[in-house]
């Protein structure tokens, strides 16, 4: 059987506070709306590999709270947290996300995840992100979430080691 | 929205970061990779219509994010990569997490959806 690997789409346009991510799944909507609510599936899928994740807490409903907290082998810690302020099986979550480690608090973002049916039992995942201001948008993506992940993206890597 | 195109197409034609912000034009780069191709290729890989891969191009060429090189009576493409650089090194790290949560996430859904079924 073959299988297409599935891509994820981000776009950020220049100039703008926000961003939308984008990625289909080969599950039904149910299941990819789960993975996002039941924190072991959580812990097992969100992030780095090479990260540990620990979920402090999770509320995924309406009004809940959130915090996790991202390890990597040296002892490095990477904290976030924020707010559930709307979680609608199977089709909307909409909070808050800030990153602890920033030098300053009060840089939030805000993200409305919208699960979308497909025929065949596939899902259409799109998140936009909204931040307070381009420079901060442009910010958390250049920071790579601050994680410290540098593997490649095979594609281009393959054309820079060519090119340059 | 017409009168919006020909304001928009001034910072395009110069800015690499304006000219791969439409998916298109990326999927252009991502078709070419680390091939040279010729315009008919990229047509044909693409499934897409001449005129519109040739525009994407010249859109490409003229912000130098790809190359252009005559063979006969053909016209070969490659990807430009120092120019693509400073955008792979921008926007690469934060790509990077959330195409490896996905692919783990799409791990997790097929295990269950095989522990499911019988």
């Amino acid at each position: 059987m073959i299988t297409k690997k599935n891509k994820t789409i981000i776009t950020a346009e220049p100039g703008k506070q926000e961003l939308f991510i984008t990625r289909e799944f080969d599950a039904p909507r149910e299941l990819v709306f789960k993975a996002h609510t039941d924190p072991n599936l959580y812990a097992q899928w969100l992030g780095p590999r090479e990260l540990i994740m620990t979920i402090e807490t999770f509320e995924p409903r309406s009004g809940g709270t959130w915090r996790y907290i991202h390890a990597d082998k040296d002892g490095n810690e990477y904290a976030f947290h924020g707010v559930y302020h709307e979680v609608t099986a199977p089709e909307r979550m909409i909070g808050t996300f800030e990153f602890e480690g920033l030098p300053e608090k009060g840089h939030v973002e805000f993200d409305t995840a919208r699960f979308e049916e497909l025929p065949g039992g596939r899902t259409r995942l799109v998140i936009q992100a909204v931040y307070q201001s381009v420079a901060d948008r442009d910010g958390m993506v250049a920071s790579g979430m601050e994680s410290g992940i540098t593997q490649g993206y095979e594609r281009l890597d393959e054309i820079l080691k060519r090119g340059i | 929205m017409e009168y919006n195109q020909a304001m928009a197409r001034t910072p395009t034609t110069h800015d690499p970061f304006n000219a791969v912000a439409e998916l298109k034009r990326r999927q252009v780069l991502e078709t070419i990779g680390a091939r040279e191709l010729s315009v008919n290729e990229i047509v044909e890989l693409l499934g897409w219509s001449q005129p519109m891969v040739s525009k994407h191009l010249g859109v490409l060429k003229q912000v130098g994010l790809v190359r252009e090189r005559r063979v006969g009576r053909q016209r070969m493409y490659r990807v430009n990569a120092e120019r693509l650089k400073p955008i792979h090194d921008w926007v690469m790290p934060f790509e990077q997490f959330w195409n490896e949560s996905f692919d783990r996430l799409d791990e997790v859904l097929q295990d269950i959806q095989k522990k499911e079924k019988p």
